[in-house]
């Protein structure tokens, strides 16, 4: 135990207080995000507004967190591996993303938490776990609640094998709703009482330790082989049953590994269960094997022809799923508002299945739609973050619930997601960096972002008189759309490839870039080209801004654009339109030494950004773990 | 002198309508014509200065940024130059016969002779000899005298030597600069490249014949997708290719051992003027510490200084190579009410490199650090002909 802190009661902060840190209560006091005046620079140079979202409070809060990431997960495919942007973080409540593919495990394994809390904090007397209180609103999520077994486990000695069944069985008594807290301090302490504990049991049987690892293991521990799971977890953790819970709570940090294609079991594994057939690329790139790459468009007849066969796939999420694998939607927020769309119509209408729990069932359901989006087009960080956001909202929804009633309040999280961590994030954003617009500027913007052409389009509105640059790349051109449209509103435009950046870097006073994701480390992940002009722009001394929204953000690191990326059709690099003298690549793509390579993402490093725009204002990119830890908890998973 | 006219007028006109590209092939065309000018030439070497003076500005006026012209016409010039002197230390009894008379010139003499020694002696000659000797005087008197003398033919004769020496140069400048790829090259090596180059194609092939084996990154070079063509000529030879788009640069150089690139010019500084996108290249091998080597023959190194090359040594290729005329027709006539057009298209050709980013220059006559590029300069022209354009006073 931590003799330095002293108990908290829950209402005190959850969080430590540092750095950029808003009050929650006082958000009457704090101006609201649109008040800020548009043109006026009275945004201070770093402003972090209060979350606006506090009408969450008001909603009705009655399921109790998810149980926690578990360590054993890797031993499943979960869904979380195949798309490299979504990862459960570990403190995050949705982590039963690792359930995907095992429809038939319970989901609300949560609800065994009542007894194992009660045990906890009877435990530990003076630990501040006020049971009561901790049902009433709150929007920062208990996180440490692994540590249950100490107490729980012993409980279930007897009955080692049987552990998982046992606790399953629990959760239909034991489903009255409750919401703990636990602050860091008290997560530690708890921890620590609990090694105290092991420790102690370990005196009297080995076993005791033993069983309580198999059962925390098999509680949270969902691998898609039900049957082999239990033993080959238990036999596993046979070693170290003392110091479990603290490397439990130390793995639920770092965000799980992603599905590396590299390894060829795991890769067959994963297309056994595929429903898009995907031929491997021929000739591929050694350095990203360990990336998905398919051959582009000999998929989608075969698609199209199964369209009415496809039953476990909503027509709506099959037609997005198309849309993806041609190209037909790209863009960050674009493949997430479509993605988000698509479920809210397989919600509408999906029904629960006779003695199927809702919750448990849709999750799965989900998990699976998302699974086919997957095999469609990598998920992007932003739809990752998404998706777990929408499976939170499913683990949570309470059992008392009709169906009619959990389906309409899912599909109205999802409308508020996309309105308010979407559509208003970007207006906010817009408001945030027109003011680092002035008259007589040269904005420089790298292919096309809908964040960046808002923002030119709003400075433009309000009779700024600045020139724009767009500059672009192949194989996309996605900078000549946004050209159209910006000469379109009659903005002065001049548009250049990529390559001449450092001709036309002299002129420009400001470069405004998009990005697909922000990592926690402060890069940058954003479409290939970002990179190279940033760092030229870092070369003539000119302010990169970075206009992401939050939802973005993820706690994610990343150094290179090899470790994790998404490669896209490589046929596309060798064909350039327009030059076919030049095109005589084609007739030697069979020969294996040539290999055409088309990345699609960048991570731009941080000290690249001067600053990056949110909706929760401007930031440096050192601060971007701040608004990780601070706000995904409060507004995303409440 | 009406048909070397003409030669001199075709090769600008092809010239000004960049129908030649390629330092290589400029610098061997104007060699070969500035040969055909001095065999018709029936005059002695101070006019043949001149002429080839007058030569050299018309074909420098038609393509300006094409610097291995003005290069070749100096080297040109400095063999002129060099062959005027040898027969002059061989003839003692020619230059004072011919000299009737000036005080001025007289106090110069003994200065002359000296360095007109010291320079055959030590050829290429040092800097210190070059700025202080007075070429320009010594021709004016001696081609009064010179003139119609056996030794005259002998000259002329030593001057065209002189100008196939130097087109065989730049014939095989590839040869020897490709024979330095061992050195340069290790085994499993990665390297990178932008756009086309027969250097440093012959440079790699070079190494791979050797048995190296590597890995070659080829960007493709926007706009005109040169990398394609280079990859797909490695390819034949075997070399593991990979071709990406010009914006993966940056996301791959950090996997790459060695950048090797071909350059337009080299200039005094030691920065190189090359084709758009290596100023990129440039940077983002600094960033990762990956060494940017520079590949190309010495009719590349151009004896000026650099101001604002981005703009003053640059190109602006055609628009249409970027955006096809008819998918922006309807905006092209744009404009708002100042009248002025809204949407521009920047094509340039050629980028700046400043010389901190590059690491090494591989030349047919060895490796040289930017920082020693001007004593490279000085060694192969003469400080008079740095100026082309400025016309001597008389």
């Amino acid at each position: 135990m931590d003799p330095r802190r002293p108990p908290r009661t829950v209402i005190d902060p959850k969080v430590r207080q540092v750095g950029f840190f808003a009050a929650p209560e006082p958000i009457a006091s704090s101006p609201p995000v649109s008040d800020i005046s548009p043109s006026g620079n009275s945004l201070s140079p770093v402003m972090i507004p209060p979350p606006r979202h506090s009408s969450d409070a008001a909603r009705p809060v009655l399921f109790s967190p998810v149980p926690p990431a578990s360590p054993g997960r890797r031993d499943s495919l979960a869904p979380s591996d195949l798309f490299p942007a979504s990862s459960p973080t570990a403190s995050s409540p949705c982590a039963d993303a690792e359930c995907a593919f095992s429809p038939g495990r319970p989901l609300r394994s949560n609800s065994v938490r009542p007894a194992a809390a009660v045990t906890m904090s009877s435990s530990l007397p003076g630990r501040g776990f006020d049971l009561t209180a901790a049902v009433t609103a709150s929007s920062v999520p208990a996180t440490g609640l692994m540590k249950i077994p100490s107490g729980f486990s012993v409980k279930n000695a007897g009955k080692a094998r049987n552990a998982s069944v046992e606790v399953e069985n629990e959760q239909g008594s034991n489903s009255k709703p409750l919401k703990e807290k636990t602050t860091k301090a008290e997560r530690r302490a708890i921890q620590e009482a609990q090694r105290a504990a092991k420790a102690a049991a370990k005196g009297e049987g080995k076993a005791a330790s033993v069983v309580s690892a198999a059962a925390s293991a098999s509680v949270n521990v969902k691998p898609h082989k039900a049957t082999k799971a239990p033993t080959v977890a238990a036999s596993e953790k046979k070693g170290g049953g003392g110091e479990r819970p603290v490397e439990k709570e130390r793995k639920k940090e770092v965000p799980p590994p992603r599905m590396q294609y590299d390894d060829t079991s795991r890769v067959e594994k994963a297309k056994r269960r595929s429903v898009v057939k995907q031929t491997e690329a021929r000739n591929r790139v050694e350095l990203f094997r360990h990336l998905p790459q398919y051959e582009h468009g000999t998929q989608l007849p075969d698609l199209e022809s199964r369209f009415f066969q496809l039953d476990p796939v909503h027509p709506a999420v099959y037609k997005v799923g198309l849309q993806y694998l041609t190209g037909d939607i790209s863009g960050g927020n674009a493949r997430c508002v479509a993605m988000l769309q698509a479920f809210q119509e397989a919600i509408k209408d999906y029904s629960t299945p006779p003695e199927k729990n809702l919750s448990r069932d849709l999750t799965a359901k989900m998990s699976s739609y998302v699974s086919f989006l997957i095999e469609c087009r990598p998920l992007s960080i932003s739809m990752g973050n998404a998706f777990r956001f929408l499976k939170s909202r499913i683990a949570k929804l309470p059992l008392t619930l009709l169906e009619s009633e959990a389906k309409a309040s899912l599909q109205s999280d999802i409308e508020q997601f996309i309105t308010e961590k979407i559509i208003l994030a970007d207006k906010v954003i817009v408001r945030h960096a027109v003011t680092k617009i002035r008259d007589g500027d040269v904005l420089l913007t790298y292919g096309s972002s809908t964040a960046v052409e808002m923002l030119l389009l709003h400075a433009h509105e309000l009779g700024k008189q600045f020139r724009v640059v767009v500059v672009d790349s192949r194989p996309k051109l996605e900078g000549q759309r946004l050209l159209r449209r910006l000469v379109g509103k009659g903005i002065s435009c001049t548009y250049t490839h990529i390559n001449a950046t450092s001709y036309i870097m002299h002129e420009v006073t400001r470069v405004f870039l998009g990005a697909s994701s922000v990592l926690s480390n402060g890069a940058v992940y954003s479409r290939v080209g970002t990179a190279s002009v940033a760092m030229v722009a870092h070369a003539f001394r000119v302010p990169v801004l970075v206009c992401c929204e939050a939802y973005k953000f993820h706690e994610r690191v990343q150094l290179d654009s090899i470790c994790s990326n998404e490669l896209g059709d490589p046929d596309v690099i060798s064909k350039v339109p327009g030059m076919e003298e030049i095109n005589c690549l084609n007739n030697q793509a069979n020969c294996g030494n040539l290999q055409p390579l088309n990345l699609i993402y960048d991570a731009l490093p941080s000290d690249y950004v001067s600053m990056i725009i949110t909706d929760y204002g401007m930031v440096p990119p050192t601060s971007v773990p701040v608004i990780v830890r601070e706000y995904r908890r409060e507004q995303l998973w409440m | 002198m009406a048909e070397v006219q003409a030669l001199v007028n075709e090769l600008a006109t092809k010239l000004r309508k960049r129908k030649v590209e390629g330092s290589r092939e400029t610098a061997r065309l104007t060699a070969e014509l500035l040969r055909t000018v001095i065999s018709q030439q029936r005059v002695t070497s101070a006019a043949l200065v001149e002429v080839v003076r007058d030569v050299g500005q018309q074909l420098i006026a038609a393509n300006p940024v094409e610097l291995a012209v003005g290069n070749i016409v100096r080297r040109v010039l400095r063999i002129i130059r060099d062959g005027d002197l040898s027969p002059e230390v061989g003839g003692l009894t020619l230059v004072s016969q011919g000299d009737d008379g000036d005080i001025v010139e007289e106090d110069d003499k003994p200065f002359l002779l000296s360095d007109a020694i010291s320079q055959t002696i030590l050829h290429p000659p040092s800097l210190v000899a070059q700025l202080e000797s007075k070429p320009n005087l010594v021709c004016h008197f001696e081609g009064k005298a010179a003139d119609k003398t056996p030794s005259s033919w002998q000259f002329k004769h030593q001057i065209i030597e002189g100008v196939n020496d130097l087109i065989e140069d730049i014939n095989t400048c590839h040869e020897l600069i490709a024979d330095q790829s061992l050195e340069l090259i290790h085994q499993n090596e990665v390297i990178l490249t932008l756009g086309h180059s027969r250097t440093v194609k012959k440079f790699l092939y070079a190494a791979k014949e050797k048995k190296r084996s590597f890995q070659v990154y080829v960007a493709e070079g926007a706009p005109k997708h040169l990398g394609h063509v280079l990859a797909n000529e490695l390819t034949e030879k075997h070399l593991q290719t990979t071709v990406i788009p010009d914006s993966s640069v940056f996301a791959m150089i950090s996997r790459v051992n060695m950048v090797i690139v071909g350059v337009h010019a080299v200039m005094a500084n030691g920065g190189v003027i090359a084709p758009v996108g290596m100023n990129m290249v440039a940077l983002a091998a600094k960033r990762h510490a990956v060494p940017f080597v520079v590949v190309g023959g010495t009719h590349k190194l151009c004896p000026l200084f650099p101001n604002n090359p981005e703009v003053l040594l640059n190109d602006m290729r055609c628009p249409s190579e970027l955006l096809s005329f008819g998918d922006f027709s309807d905006c092209m006539d744009f404009s708002v009410g100042s009248g002025a057009a809204l949407l521009h298209v920047v094509n340039p050709a050629f980028d700046y490199v400043p010389p901190e980013l590059v690491s090494l220059f591989v030349t047919e006559i060895g490796g040289y650090h930017p920082s020693y590029i001007y004593r490279l300069i000085s060694d192969y022209y003469s400080a008079d002909d740095i100026v082309l354009q400025q016309k001597p006073a008389s």
